[in-house]
This record gives structure tokens, C-alpha cells and sequence, in this order.
């Protein structure tokens, strides 16, 4: 019995209609204030990430754009060398912990459950908890940007430039810090993506049956538990010796700066794949729905994601190549570095054998696997010269390796992240975007993206380093370098169309069809918005492409309680049913945990004591959040 | 889209023990988490002694008294932890409360030694490298022990109320027993780098 009183109703003695509206009154978010702080739906939160994302994604924008606009010709005073650092430093912190990372969790969070058939995500409340520390560390960032205080160090805040000696005043605090804020919402966001992945799945999805883009989240989820801590604990021996006057980085007193680029790059590599994978997923996603056929080689797909997050972490040194490690050191980052370029030609070559053998439809997802493709090889090509040891030594710094970077991220990331808006939109709206708007943003995006970056390939080859704020006429970098900045501009306005149809759409675009790309995953089961409790009866999967094998009846399973929030917990290998475990209820006190923390670790830069006093409320509001509170989501 | 049942869960129980619950993966995810913390520490140990003229740096090797008193203390409480880990398989309500204000106890007796294992280390962390990487290691391993505490302690807390009649509670027992070991087992490695490693 409940504590409540009432008696336990299972969704079995229940007619649709009945069973959907007991549904609803169990897993609704309320409205008003108090239900937007409060809700734990993961498609109420990972819309706000998503949407958060891309705001951070047009305020880097910008900051690109100011970027492009200082080295249009030489010596332009449009930025301070001291505005300049800032801007350059607030661009890669802010695409890469801001976007980046926190964009691909949040399109998991937003369609993992729905993938893999339950109700929630594992652990909602922590899922609620991450979003209001992200949105804090970049609100932190940002604000810090506008009062001319924003980290000026690079986005990876090498030392001793970053250190108390040169770096004065708060600046690296704030990176440095923001770090905290981001990682630990990333962590605590993995750690849902395993869970959820590992023990929600429906019932007879066996790991042979996990859509791809599902296997490649879990990969980054083991990724990012595995790098980010090694962030963690640099920035904040970082800021232990800037506050506490700890000599970690301090060559003389025992303490190395080759330290710092180790810790960093330990994580900075996996990093890059930690962006990359999730793309990967979602277009593997997308060449099997608009070939028609399920991906070509889906076990060697699997194994390609597993072994680049396994080589990951074996070529960071080949960021620092020029810092004179032994030689010996620098062949083997080079073998290992080169190496990876082996799973992520299988995946290529799966894609072109999927391609190859569909029916293809040329919709706006595919023109964006397309871009991707084209982009992204180029790109894994710079990438294989790169890891050569003499050819790295020449272009180290240059605008060579921003070419490249941006090849591999902009074309091997963004480029899949938009074609996977366009695919999921209906799915989190009901509508469809435009497809003749979609064919100019692919167009325009692709386009200005190629003539942006690739003359500085050239301007690399040049000389031409990076970070710096301007050039002498007399380089004669100047024609490249116009360009590079007019082009800027059709990215910018492939962006905007982007962003003009995202928000058209959402209102006025026309009503999608219940699986309007025919589709095989499990999302797409359920109505577009799903409701809150995502699917009226859990799934039960007999295959890896559910939709595509089942057209006529999906076989469901019954027996869960709609008096309270539950779900069901499979086996991790073969997904056998183990228990219908319950999903906590909405709650404010994730909310009020993240504003405490938010307290403790912004006063922390200012006095190390915060982390005795901040923990004070910080343990309350936890307290406040584990506490039972005898509802039948309690019941064991 | 049609739909046809296949399958009754409503035999299932209502919330899963060990690796059937998801607080369990949790749990382990996040020591998968903090161990990777505690490796990258002690790998900054052996950086910085890797490039070290002399190792300890200008010091006297740490004291081996507090340190030594912390570390059998800790496995001692291995001991009643396991046994409360067992009471709780066995849903012995009764052995679990107390066994769980022994571990609060267990909680408490090692961060007092703690402090003057701070003392006993010879070094301040603004000393130099070594020191600092010294205090890195035992703080962050004290911040575990405290966290852990005031689990321990809430839990225990909980257990005293009517919630304590639950299966869940019983899981999040567990869940605090397994979390204890982890705690208990990586300051070993930690031991041996601030007390032997000076000392070879």
C-alpha cells in the first residue's frame, strides 16, 4: 500500500483513454514558475539545453565574426589587443564548454529515452540539477565578458601565462572556475546517459539492438567520466596556486608547466571526441532512415566507436609536439595519432556502403550528411598530415591547424548537429521545418563555411600564426585574409536562416505526420511532442529496426502502475525486465542545490574559505532533495 | 499505430537490489568518476617526483604516526561495514541502524586523526611542489571522507524514521556500504605515495 492510501492502479485494467489521462496527471509538469524550476522531464530539460546551447553557440558566433572583422586587412584597430585576447579566449571556451559538449548531451537528453522506450531519464533530478549549473557557469562567463573580466589565457589557460605571475586579477579564476561549473554538469549528465542506457532500455533491446546513435552516447558518456576529472582536478590545482600560493605549475619550486599541457590535453583530446562521436551517432541515424536500409556493418560501426574512445586517450601528446619531448615519446603519438584514423575510415566507408545501397531521399538531413562527409574527410586528412611530427613542427600555431580544427569541428560536428535538428524538430514540436529554407541554410552553411576556412590552410602555410590581433601589410596576408572575413559572413547568414526557420517553424510550420521521414528507432513510436510520460505502454523490441519490421502493431508490454511514476528496469546485456522501479517526481530542490553551489564556488575564487561556508548550504539543499518524502514513488 | 501486448511486468518487484537497481550504476559511475580524480593525482605525484633533484623537496619525509593510525582505522571499519552491508541483504532493520552509527562513528574517528596527519606531512602545501601536490592528495581524500560522513549520517538519520521500513532504504544501505570501501581502498595507494615513496 502507498502511504497516500490509495490503492496501487496498473495500467492494465486501463482503456486508452483512461490510461493516457491517470498518465498524464502522474508525470505532468505543472505550469507557472514553479513548475519550470522545477520539472524533471528530460524533454522539458533537454529542450533548454538545446535552445541554451545554441544562444551560447550565436554569442561565439559573434565573437568570430568581431574576430574576422579585426584581421579583414591589416593592422585594424577594431579590437585592443587586450579585447582581442579576451575575444579569441571567450570564442574557444565558449564553443567548446558552452556548445559544443553541453549541445550533444543535451540532444541525448532530449532522445535517449525516447530511443531506448522509457519514461525518463535515470537520475531526472540530477538532470535538472546540470542544466541550472551549466546555465550558471555560462551566465558566469558571460557576465564576467561584460564587466572586462573574461579570461584572456586561450581556452586551454596554459601556464605560466594563466599563473599568478602573469596572470593578475580574476580572469583565469573565471575560466578556471567555469570549468567546474561545466564539467561537473557534464559528468553528472554521463552519468544519467550510462544508466539510462545500461538498465532503461524496452524490453528485448539486447545490445545487438541499440540504435547506433544510442551506442555512440555511451561511448562519449565513458569518455567525459573518464577525461573530465582529469580537468577538474588541473583547474583547480590552477587556482590553488593562484589563491592559496600552491606551486604546481611553478618551475621554481619543483612544480613544471609541461604539467599543466599534459593534464589538459589528457582531457583536450578526448574532448575533441566527445563532440565528434555523438555526430557520428546521429549520422548514422540519418543515412540509414534516408538510404532506407539499416546501416552497412553495424557490428564494425560499434567497434569503431569503441576503439576511437579507447584511442583517445592515447595521442594527447600530439598536441605538444613542438614543447621538445624525447623522440621516442613523439613516434609513438604520431603512430597512435595517425591511428585513429583507421575507425574513423571503417565509419566513413559503412556510411558510403549504406549510401551506396539505398534508395536515397534527398531531404535536408541527408544534404547535411553530405556537407559532413566532404567536410569532415578533408579535415581527417589535415589531421593525418598534422600528426607527422615535422610537418606539425612547421604549422604548429599557424592558421593551418585553425583550418583544421575547424574542419573537423564545424564540418565533422555542427554540420551533423543541424541535419539532426532538422530530422528530430518534428519530433520535439509536431512540425516540420522548411525544406526550401533548409536547402539554402545547407547550402549557404557549406558554401561559406569551405571558402571561410579554407584559405586559411594557405594563410597557415604562409606563416600566419594564430592568436594574433593583427599583421603588417608588408606579409601580404591581407587578400586571404579579406576573403576568409567576407565569406564569414555566408556562414553568419546560413545561421540566421537557420535560426529564422527554427523559430517560423515552431509556431507555423506544417503538422508532421505521426513518422514523417519512416524512420525504424523507437522515438518515433510515440506522438510528436511525445506526452509527458513519452510512450502509454512501454515497448517491447524484436528487432534492431522496431518501426521498419513491425508496420502493422507494435508489440507492447503492460502491468506498470500509473499511480506513481514508474518504469522499467532491464538487464544490461539482453535486456530482460528486472523491476518496475520508480522515476522521482518533480522537485525544486535541485534547483536551490545548484544556486547554493552556484554561491560556493563563485565566492570561492575570492576566498578559499567559501568551500568550508558554501558547503553549509550546498549540504541542505541535498538534504532537502534525498530526503523521502513518503510519496508512492517511494515504495520498495 | 496499432499496438498489441506482449508482455505483464506487473510481477515484477517494485524496485530492484544490486546491480537491478539504478542507483547502484549510479553509485558506481560516480566512483568511476572520483577514481579517475584520485589516479590523476597521484599521476601528478609521480610527475612531479619524476623531475625532482631529491624527493621529498626540502623536507623531512612525512611522519608515519597519523597516517599509519588513519590507514587501521580504516580497514578496521571494513569490518563492521561489510556486516552492515550483510544485515541489510538480510533486511535485519534493527542491525542496520546500529551498524550504521558504528560507521558514522568509523566517519568521525579518522578525520580527527586526520588533522594531525596534516601537521605530521613536514611540509606546508606553499612550500614548494611537493608539498603542494602532498596536501592535493590527502585534501581531496579528506573531502571524501567528510562527504561520505555526512551520508552516513543523514542515512542513519533516515533510518530512524518511519521511512526506514522500505526495500529502498535497504538498497541505499548497500549502496553507502559499497561507496565506504571505495573511499577505504583508494586511500591506499594515496598512503603509500605520501608515507613509503619519501622513504625508498
Amino acid at each position: 500500500m502507498s502511504d497516500s492510501g490509495n490503492p496501487p492502479v496498473s495500467d492494465a485494467q486501463l482503456e486508452r483513454p483512461e490510461l493516457e489521462s491517470r498518465l498524464a496527471a502522474t508525470w505532468r509538469t505543472p505550469g507557472g514558475l514553479w513548475g519550470v524550476l522545477s520539472t524533471v522531464d528530460h524533454k522539458i530539460i533537454g529542450r533548454r539545453y538545446i535552445v541554451t546551447a545554441f544562444v551560447f553557440l550565436a554569442l561565439g558566433g559573434v565573437l568570430a565574426l568581431l574576430m574576422r572583422l579585426q584581421l579583414s586587412s591589416s593592422e585594424r584597430r577594431v579590437l585592443s589587443t587586450d579585447w582581442y585576447n579576451q575575444v579569441f579566449t571567450m570564442h574557444g571556451a565558449n564553443m567548446m564548454f558552452l556548445f559544443a559538449v553541453p549541445v550533444m548531451e543535451a540532444m541525448a537528453i532530449y532522445l535517449l529515452p525516447l530511443m531506448v522506450g522509457t519514461r525518463n531519464i535515470a537520475f531526472p533530478r540530477l538532470n535538472a540539477f546540470s542544466y541550472w549549473l551549466y546555465l550558471a557557469g555560462g551566465v558566469m562567463l558571460w557576465t564576467a565578458f561584460a564587466l572586462n573580466m573574461a579570461p584572456d589565457v586561450g581556452w586551454f589557460a596554459y601556464v605560466p601565462l594563466s599563473g599568478p605571475q602573469f596572470g593578475a586579477g580574476k580572469r583565469a579564476d573565471i575560466w578556471a572556475q567555469m570549468i567546474t561549473f561545466t564539467e561537473v554538469s557534464a559528468l553528472a549528465v554521463a552519468i544519467e546517459i550510462v544508466v539510462t542506457v545500461l538498465k532503461q532500455r524496452a524490453p528485448g533491446m539486447t545490445l545487438q539492438r541499440i540504435p547506433l546513435f544510442v551506442w555512440s552516447m555511451l561511448v562519449t558518456a565513458f569518455l567525459v567520466i573518464l577525461a573530465m576529472p582529469t580537468i577538474m582536478i588541473a583547474s583547480t590545482s590552477l587556482i590553488l596556486d593562484r589563491l592559496v600560493g600552491t606551486h604546481f605549475f611553478n618551475p621554481s619550486e619543483g612544480g613544471d608547466v609541461l604539467l599543466w599541457q599534459h593534464l589538459f590535453w589528457f582531457f583536450g583530446h578526448p574532448e575533441v571526441y566527445i563532440i565528434f562521436l555523438p555526430a557520428v551517432g546521429m549520422v548514422s541515424t540519418l543515412v540509414a532512415t534516408f538510404a532506407g536500409r539499416p546501416v552497412f556493418g553495424y557490428l564494425a560501426m560499434v567497434l569503431a566507436l569503441i576503439s576511437t574512445g579507447v584511442l583517445a586517450f592515447g595521442l594527447w601528446v600530439h598536441h605538444m609536439f613542438v614543447v621538445g619531448l624525447p623522440r621516442v615519446g613523439e613516434s609513438f603519438f604520431t603512430i597512435s595519432s595517425m591511428s585513429i584514423a583507421i575507425p574513423a575510415g571503417v565509419q566513413v566507408f559503412c556510411w558510403l556502403a549504406t549510401l551506396w545501397d539505398g534508395r536515397l531521399s534527398f531531404r535536408v538531413p541527408l544534404l547535411f550528411v553530405i556537407a559532413f562527409l566532404i567536410t569532415f574527410v578533408m579535415g581527417g586528412l589535415t589531421g593525418v598530415m598534422v600528426a607527422s611530427v615535422p610537418l606539425d613542427t612547421q604549422v604548429h600555431d599557424t592558421y593551418f591547424v585553425v583550418a583544421h580544427f575547424h574542419y573537423v569541428l564545424i564540418g565533422g560536428a555542427v554540420f551533423p548537429l543541424v541535419g539532426a535538428i532538422y530530422y528530430w524538430f518534428p519530433k520535439m514540436s509536431g512540425r516540420l521545418m522548411s525544406e526550401r529554407l533548409g536547402r539554402w541554410v545547407v547550402g549557404l552553411l557549406f558554401a561559406g563555411f569551405n571558402l571561410t576556412f579554407f584559405p586559411m590552410h594557405i594563410l597557415g602555410l604562409m606563416g600566419m600564426p594564430r592568436r594574433i590581433y593583427t599583421y603588417s601589410p608588408e606579409m601580404h596576408w591581407d587578400t586571404l585574409n579579406l576573403f576568409s572575413s567576407v565569406s564569414a559572413t555566408i556562414v553568419a547568414a546560413g545561421f540566421l536562416l537557420f535560426f529564422v526557420d527554427v523559430i517560423r517553424s515552431w509556431r507555423h510550420g506544417p503538422l508532421a505526420p505521426e513518422n514523417p521521414w519512416g524512420a525504424a528507432t523507437l522515438e518515433w513510436a510515440t506522438t510528436s511532442p511525445p506526452p509527458s510520460y513519452n510512450f502509454p505502454r512501454v515497448p517491447v523490441v524484436g528487432s534492431a529496426q522496431p518501426l521498419w519490421d513491425e508496420r502493422d502493431s507494435v508489440a507492447v508490454a503492460c502491468g506498470l502502475r500509473v499511480d506513481r511514476r514508474e518504469l522499467l528496469i532491464t538487464s544490461v546485456v539482453s535486456a530482460q525486465p528486472q523491476a518496475r522501479d520508480s522515476s522521482p517526481r518533480n522537485s525544486i530542490w535541485p534547483f536551490f542545490a545548484a544556486l547554493a553551489s552556484t554561491l560556493m564556488l563563485i565566492s570561492s575564487i575570492f576566498t578559499p574559505w567559501a568551500m568550508v561556508w558554501g558547503s553549509v548550504p550546498v549540504l541542505i539543499t541535498l538534504v532537502g532533495w534525498f530526503w523521502p518524502k513518503g510519496t508512492p514513488e517511494d515504495e520498495g | 499505430m496499432k499496438e498489441h501486448v506482449q508482455l505483464d511486468l506487473s510481477a515484477l518487484p517494485l524496485h530492484g537490489r544490486g546491480d537491478a537497481s539504478p542507483t547502484w550504476w549510479g553509485t558506481a559511475a560516480f566512483m568511476l568518476i572520483e577514481g579517475s580524480a584520485f589516479a590523476v593525482g597521484i599521476a601528478m605525484y609521480v610527475y612531479l617526483l619524476s623531475i625532482a633533484p631529491s624527493w621529498p623537496l626540502a623536507a623531512a619525509p612525512p611522519g608515519l604516526g597519523p597516517g599509519t593510525i588513519v590507514t587501521l582505522i580504516l580497514l578496521a571499519s571494513l569490518v563492521p561495514n561489510w556486516l552492515v552491508g550483510r544485515w541489510a541483504r538480510q533486511e535485519a532493520l534493527r542491525k542496520v541502524q546500529v551498524g550504521t552509527l558504528v560507521m558514522c562513528l568509523f566517519g568521525i574517528a579518522p578525520l580527527v586523526v586526520r588533522a594531525y596527519e596534516f601537521k605530521a606531512l613536514n611540509v606546508w602545501w606553499d612550500a614548494n611542489a611537493y608539498g603542494s601536490v602532498l596536501w592535493l592528495l590527502l585534501g581531496l581524500h579528506s573531502t571524501h571522507l567528510v562527504t561520505d560522513l555526512a551520508d552516513t549520517i543523514v542515512l542513519a538519520a533516515v533510518l530512524f524514521t518511519r521511512h526506514a521500513h522500505n526495500q529502498r532504504r535497504l538498497g541505499d544501505v548497500e549502496d553507502n556500504v559499497m561507496y565506504w570501501n571505495f573511499v577505504v581502498l583508494t586511500w591506499l595507494p594515496i598512503y603509500g605515495c605520501i608515507y613509503w615513496i619519501p622513504r625508498l
